[in-house]
């Protein structure tokens, strides 16, 4: 008879071992992190209520079941009642089962109805902080649109990161609390998906669409989550870390990113001509921040899907071919666009790229010459 | 054979071709549904085994066996070998062996077509897997790296091996079609006389509705698969935005598809349940009335309820509402079916041979797999178990018991009729023990990988989801090599065995246990008369 039960005792024992492991290491989650929004802790109680509804159906369900298979058995000889099924029960059952399960349907959809329109409808009337989220393969663009800051936010390889590994990046997401931020989420590529658990919410990044969250956070914090929609090769190398300041650190944060790009647009804008070293140097940083994902460090890339550049015509051929397939990208291809990058960076790249491996072409390409070409 | 007397000479029935034509040019329901049955198991070997690649993968962080495109594509194959390979086909195994045996009719109405709808199975087959190889030779193009849903614009990126792969489709999808059409054929218009369509065995009304379904949404698919590879070969733009089209378009043509083949997957194993539990519990089942109904209702809102694979695109509060409700009331017909399960076995006297095992476990871990279906239908709190493990989670433990168990328990349940031996019960059960077991292992544990955050289909993860994943992998090897047990149980009583009496199963009631075992290669040629009850 025992043997019979191991199946539930079994799965009971799962959770108890499983349970009593979490207490040793409290790092490993079983449940979601504890939320960092007002809505997000609303979703955590509609998922916690749900979840305890279907543990004691559950329960219910398992208790008659394994009633069922201790008592009604052969050889306990149990006779069959051949009739149950044209008793009162059998004859009614089909209406009263249906109703009480639609009782319990509408506890949990009035429930999640409520929690929905807080969370589906960006407020109306407020003022937000706008940031748009943008979706690479595989790297996540921010910007803040109110402060005219673009962050470009990457993983971090492992021998860096270490424990952190995929769960850190470059440059974070620095986000205000107790403001109310809209996001608003597009793609440059394929599909993607923001989801940081402690935000609670999940979206989608098409490209074509341009689709909006919300959320103020209420708590400061470091949370971390990863991208959510399969995007290809390296899908599983975007995570999403979000810093959640207070306002004043985060005026002073603005402050400085704004400098660096005023400092970093006049460097780029300045006629100075740079040597060959320079420019390999700085971009030999740009290319495997940028282009190291898919064409690798070593230049190899990954064939079929990304052409190695060691060897390659367009790398050793007119240098002007080589530039247009940087800045517009090509079509049908993982290779994206990478005209946004401003004219020192595309030469700095494109430099180091024909002198790099086994290229020896010892093409200079200048800012000037990625401003003719664009 | 000629034309004219095929049809109504008894002499001829004993020209049978012999050798391989007795296969190839089969017309007969058994010896098809024989094959049906064969062609799932190597495709299950071949699914399980890209299954068990993944998880020997995902054993420890970091990436050591295989590279990010060779894990997509496993992801990918692994789910469509499963599902167009070993479920379906087996499903319609089943159908073609005990439909007309069930309903008294001497073979399908449409034998010709039977064969050609199994017989497209190989060539689909052969170019699913095609779409896996090419990419290893040169000039075979990029792997498939999208997973089974074959979103675009991801999918528009993929090489010639994605070419491949919609032809596939098309072919399996054919062969699902004119299957189906068989089946409609032969349930409405050959059954015995008396038997009306309240009397036929449970199992032919759960196929009833399932080649219902998958006329209503293969066409779909195929339709959206078509429209992909226009987009990729032919220029025009239904899902690129940048040319005016929309890359949601072909999520809502996929999952139109998709949700219904859900219980177009479980229903034949309903079907099945249906005639294991009034077995082994002694008495009849309980409420056929409402599981047609029921069933019926199942079908019906499905049908309506696919965007719930979606909540994240972004649709208005309305429809979020609207699918999210209707998600949710599919758990009242399911309920009841599953109500009507343990009734049954309510006041039985129950024993407990393998079907009987089976058909217990697929009650509870598919009851468990409904319950966090319906947390899911849930928005606000989809929208963080989204494309999380939770989601891989919930939909092994509604697609394992709910199709596969239920496969299993058909074949131990109908395994001495159609060999005419007893399978080895004291096997059959470690056989079962260790795959419940195994299966239990391997998806508990990412329920809470997916609550602490760890996204699906990923290759590569954080140490924090180190301590599941091995646990995971360890049950998905045991897991996956205990079905070596069950090819060896197949092959043990095909080979030989206790013989089988008619009947089999002290409990079984019904048209099939009144044929020998096994049946002779024609049955029913003079239609049988429907005692008073059938349920």
């Amino acid at each position: 008879m025992c043997r019979r039960l191991t199946t539930i005792s079994r799965r009971f024992l799962l959770v108890a071992a499983i349970v009593s492991f979490q207490t040793a290491h409290a790092e490993y989650g079983i449940n979601f992190p504890p939320p960092a929004a007002d809505v997000a802790q609303e979703i955590y109680d509609i998922h916690m209520l749900t979840m305890q509804i279907a543990t004691f159906l559950l329960l219910i369900v398992f208790s008659f079941v394994i009633y069922s298979l201790y008592f009604h058995r052969k050889s306990r000889g149990y006779p069959a009642d051949q009739n149950f099924h044209n008793t009162w029960f059998g004859n009614w059952s089909w209406v009263m089962v249906p109703a009480l399960v639609l009782g319990i349907d509408l506890t949990i959809a009035s429930n999640a109805d409520t929690v929905l329109k807080k969370v589906w409808e960006v407020p109306k009337g407020e003022k937000l902080m706008d940031v748009k989220v943008t979706g690479h393969q595989w790297w996540w663009e921010f910007d803040y649109l109110d402060y005219g800051i673009k962050v470009e936010s990457r993983y971090i390889p492992e021998e860096k990161s270490g424990d952190l590994y995929l769960r850190e990046v470059d440059n974070r997401l620095v986000l205000p609390t107790g403001t109310k931020i809209r996001f608003l989420h597009t793609s440059a590529d394929v599909l993607h998906a923001f989801w940081v658990p402690e935000l609670a919410f999940k979206k989608d990044a098409i490209p074509g669409y341009v689709t909006e969250t919300w959320s103020e956070l209420n708590r400061e914090g470091v949370f971390r989550g990863q991208c959510a929609e399969l995007c290809g090769t390296w899908h599983s190398r975007m995570p999403l870390v979000v810093e959640s300041v207070p306002p004043e650190k985060f005026d002073a944060w603005v402050k400085q990113q704004q400098a660096i790009k005023v400092a970093a647009a006049e460097e780029a804008s300045s006629s100075k001509a740079w040597s060959k070293n320079e420019l390999i140097t700085k971009g030999k940083e740009l290319y495997e921040t940028k282009c190291g994902a898919c064409h690798q460090a070593s230049g190899m890339g990954l064939p079929p899907a990304f052409p190695a550049l060691n060897g390659s015509a367009i790398v050793n051929g007119p240098v002007a071919d080589h530039l247009k397939i940087v800045i517009n990208g090509k079509s049908g291809t993982a290779m994206q666009a990478w005209g946004s990058l401003n004219d020192l960076e595309i030469a700095a790249i494109v430099t180091y790229e024909r002198n790099a491996w086994d290229n020896k072409s010892g093409d200079v390409v200048q800012p000037t010459d990625v401003k003719q070409a664009r | 054979m000629s034309y004219t007397t095929a049809i109504n000479d008894d002499a001829h029935h004993h020209h049978n071709p012999t050798g391989w034509r007795r296969w190839l040019f089969s017309t007969n329901h058994k010896d098809i549904g024989t094959l049906y049955l064969l062609f799932a198991l190597s495709m299950l070997f071949m699914g399980g085994a890209s299954a068990m690649l993944i998880r020997a993968e995902l054993f420890q962080p970091g990436i050591q066996l295989l590279d990010p495109d060779l894990y997509n594509n496993l992801v990918t194959n692994h789910a469509l070998l499963m599902i167009f390979g070993a479920v379906m086909p087996a499903a319609a195994g089943l159908a073609n062996w005990m439909i007309p045996l069930m309903i008294g009719a001497p073979d399908m109405a449409l034998p010709r077509m039977n064969n050609l709808s199994f017989w497209i199975l190989p060539a689909a087959g052969t170019m699913l897997i095609l779409s896996f190889v090419v990419p290893f030779f040169p000039g075979g193009g990029s792997q498939i790296n999208t997973g089974w849903t074959l979103y675009p614009p991801l999918s528009v990126q993929v090489g010639m091996s994605m070419d491949f792969l919609i032809f596939a489709i098309h072919l399996l999808g054919i062969s699902s079609v004119l299957a189906s059409i068989n089946i409609i054929v032969t349930l409405l218009n050959m059954r015995a006389p008396g038997m009306t369509l309240m009397k036929m065995p449970m199992f032919c009304w759960t196929w009833l509705v399932t080649a219902f379904l998958l006329i209503l949404v293969v066409p779909v698919l195929a339709g959206g698969v078509t429209m992909l590879l226009f987009d990729r070969h032919f220029g025009t733009s239904f899902f690129d935005a940048a040319g005016g089209g929309d890359p949601v378009l072909f999520q809502h043509l996929f999952w139109f598809f998709g949700h219904p083949e859900v219980y177009v997957l479980l229903l034949p194993s309903i079907g099945v349940l249906s005639h294991v539990i009034p077995t082994f519990s002694r008495k009849p089942l309980f409420g056929y009335k409402s599981m047609v109904g029921a069933m019926i209702a199942v079908a019906t809102i499905g049908m309506v309820v696919w965007a719930h694979h979606q909540y994240t695109i972004g649709m208005s509060l309305g429809a979020v509402s609207y699918f999210m409700i209707g998600t949710i009331i599919i758990s009242i017909p399911v309920g009841l079916m599953i109500f009507n399960f343990i009734a049954t076995m309510w006041r039985g006297a129950m024993t407990f041979e393998t079907p009987m095992l089976f058909a217990v476990a697929i009650i509870m871990m598919f009851t468990f797999g409904g319950l966090s279906g319906v947390m899911l239908a849930v928005v606000p709190a989809d929208m963080q178990y989204h494309d999380s493990m939770f989601v891989v989670a919930h939909f092994h433990y509604v697609l394992m018991p709910g199709a596969v168990f239920g496969l299993f328990a058909g074949v131990f349940y109908w395994l001495p009729k159609w060999t005419g031996h007893m399978y080895d019960e004291k096997l059959a059960k470690i056989f079962f023990w260790v795959n419940v077991i195994g299966f239990n292992l391997t998806f508990f544990p990412q329920h809470f990988l997916g609550l602490a955050g760890m996204p699906r289909r990923i290759i590569d993860y954080n140490v924090m989801f180190t301590e599941f994943n091995v646990v995971s992998s360890i049950g998905a090897m045991i897991f996956g090599f205990s079905h070596l047990l069950l090819l060896y149980i197949v092959i043990k009583t095909i080979r030989g065995g206790e013989k089988a009496t008619a009947q089999v199963w002290e409990g079984a009631k019904g048209l099939e246990w009144e044929v020998p075992s096994p049946p002779p290669f024609h049955t029913w040629e003079t239609p049988p008369s429907i005692k008073q009850e059938q349920q």
